[in-house]
């Protein structure tokens, strides 16, 4: 016995499972926590920057540079709080907030031109070039009725993506 | 064969990731009008991400899998505490015993073979392969192994002298004691990484006579002097088979990842032989980031036995307009299958390093030209 499970005292489960406003089930939680220590190979209550990126399938993600800054050093429960936006109990609405928050990485509450630019610079690399990236966005934008010079707030960002179609879901395997 | 063709031919060694995944896993939307919604939508890629940290296919190559406990009741709880005292009270010293006097026989006999018949080169090979088959035989006494060999044997000298063709044996990887269980068998001389302590006295001193070759994986030209290595040895009728373990890393026995081309561009016959563990005693994988190998070996000593099943499997060769690759590919199926793995498309080398770039950069690829396709539609 004594693997990492039975660490985890029913009373933080539920502290955790609170934390994430249930959209995790226990046995989830559980999972979740094995995976979390698996991660933290050098057992410091967090996961590094490094052991992040030694999963290849999330170091050769574009946008993981970007997601780092939002996961590095996290603690289990944020960690579950960050993965909640992920399950398919959480609202639309959170998921777009998460979105959101990737293109506002520094926070300020908004997302201007240059932060679509720099998410697009991410997820294009070498093969647009900086010309070609900025006559994409202007242009979508001028479709859409807006301006390089729009700023867009949490609100707006919603309105424009709202979709039912969106998918953005992961599950997390039971064993 | 040049040094800088030898760089280029690693440069090659870490094939195209996308070639092995199938091909639906590749974006493919139909075209149609880009609109701001679209381009803002960046779901794919953050549950991509997301998905990758709550699992992932590499991660569970090297997962140990600790054993289920079974002492869940007042009856079999007893029993167990039996079973803990027999096993480390008793197994564990008879078979510390077994292993003292087992080396101390062997360096008995060992060091004067070495030593005294210097001229005798054939001679002395002879005995000191049998002496290293004996003593590896000793180890798997000492773990118990219950080891069941299926297949015919690897054939040895008489046969290679009359109808000399080269042969490399590959197998996939769990544990050092792969090793130690082949080599009781045939007298292999096999490429490994170069190990730090005690394991590494043994590589220079001992495991050199049977022409084992050492290399040190992170370091590129040591890659470069082992390939040139193996190629003499594969072309010397005398030498003992060559046995390579083409994921070049320990993975847990559930899962193969990557073979690497370097035994595959021999041209040479290439010998599968599937290992599989049976984990009802104890799991043989040595998850050497965690664990040194001499714990690993107090962990097996320590169990109740070691049960395995080897299977020698059918020589392949490489067929006409194959690639290296499509080769190692083709060898690897046969032992997922043989040995019931799952194979994954990751290189085992990625637990030491960061993947390339270059698989990234196709990702941005297939997004950058979606883009400027559904642009230019409009």
């Amino acid at each position: 016995m004594g693997n990492a499970s039975s660490m985890l005292t029913q009373y933080d489960i539920e502290e955790v499972q609170e934390h994430c406003n249930y959209l995790f089930s226990q046995q989830e939680i559980v999972s979740l926590y094995e995976r979390f220590c698996q991660l933290d190979r050098s057992a410091k209550g967090f996961i590094s920057e490094d052991e992040f990126l030694s999963i290849p399938e999330f170091s050769l993600n574009p946008l993981s540079k970007r997601l780092l800054r939002m996961v590095d050093g996290l603690n289990f429960k944020d960690f579950v709080a960050f993965l909640s936006t992920f399950s398919a109990k959480a609202s639309l609405r959170q998921k777009l907030e998460l979105m959101f928050k990737v293109y506002d990485i520094d926070g300020k509450g908004k997302v201007t031109f240059e932060d679509l630019l720099e998410v697009l610079r991410d997820l294009t690399g070498p093969f647009m070039s900086e010309e070609q990236r900025e006559k994409v966005v202007t242009k979508v934008l001028e479709e859409a009725g807006y301006t390089r010079d729009s700023v867009f707030s949490l609100d707006d960002f919603v309105q424009i993506i709202d979709h039912p179609g969106l998918k953005m879901e992961v599950e997390v395997p039971i064993d | 064969m040049t040094s800088s063709s030898v760089a280029a031919d690693m440069e090659l060694d870490r094939p195209n990731l996308e070639d092995y995944l199938p091909p639906d896993s590749l974006p493919q939307e139909a075209p149609r009008n880009l609109h701001l919604r679209d381009l803002l939508d960046i779901s794919p890629v953050l549950t991509e991400a997301a998905g990758a940290i709550v699992d992932d296919s590499f991660t569970r190559c090297f997962k140990s899998n600790s054993p289920e406990p079974w002492n869940w009741n007042i009856y079999l709880f007893p029993l167990w505490c039996l079973g803990v005292v027999i096993r480390y009270g008793i197994l564990f010293p008879l078979r510390s015993l077994t292993l003292a006097i087992g080396w101390l026989a062997f360096f008995a006999a060992f060091f004067p073979v070495h030593f005294l018949l210097k001229g005798q080169d054939k001679l002395r090979s002879k005995i000191e392969r049998k002496l290293v088959e004996m003593m590896c035989s000793v180890f798997v006494a000492s773990w118990t192994g219950v080891i069941k060999y299926h297949g015919p044997r690897p054939s040895t000298r008489p046969h290679q002298v009359t109808f000399f063709f080269a042969l490399v044996f590959v197998a996939n990887h769990t544990s050092m004691i792969d090793f130690i269980i082949l080599e009781q068998m045939t007298a292999f001389a096999v490429i490994m990484q170069k190990h730090p302590g005690w394991v590494g006295f043994i590589q220079k001193t001992i495991l050199e006579s049977v022409g084992c070759i050492w290399f040190n994986r992170n370091d590129l030209r040591d890659r470069e002097v082992t390939v040139r290595k193996l190629r003499d040895h594969v072309q010397q009728p005398d030498n003992n088979p060559l046995l390579i373990f083409p994921e070049g890393t320990c993975v847990n026995n559930q899962y193969t990842v990557m073979f690497k081309k370097g035994a595959f561009e021999l041209g040479c016959a290439v010998c599968p032989i599937a290992i599989k563990y049976n984990k009802i005693f104890v799991d043989a994988f040595w998850n050497s980031k965690k664990q040194s190998f001499t714990m690993h070996l107090i962990r097996l000593m320590t169990s109740w036995a070691v049960v395995c099943d080897v299977w020698y499997l059918e020589p392949q060769y490489l067929r006409e307009g194959e690639t290296a690759i499509a080769f190692a590919e083709r060898v690897r199926d046969m032992i997922a299958a043989r040995a019931g793995l799952k194979k994954v498309p990751w290189d085992g080398y990625l637990k030491h390093n960061r993947p390339s770039p270059k698989h990234t950069e196709e990702k941005q690829r297939i997004f950058a030209e979606s883009v400027l396709r559904r642009l230019e539609e409009k």
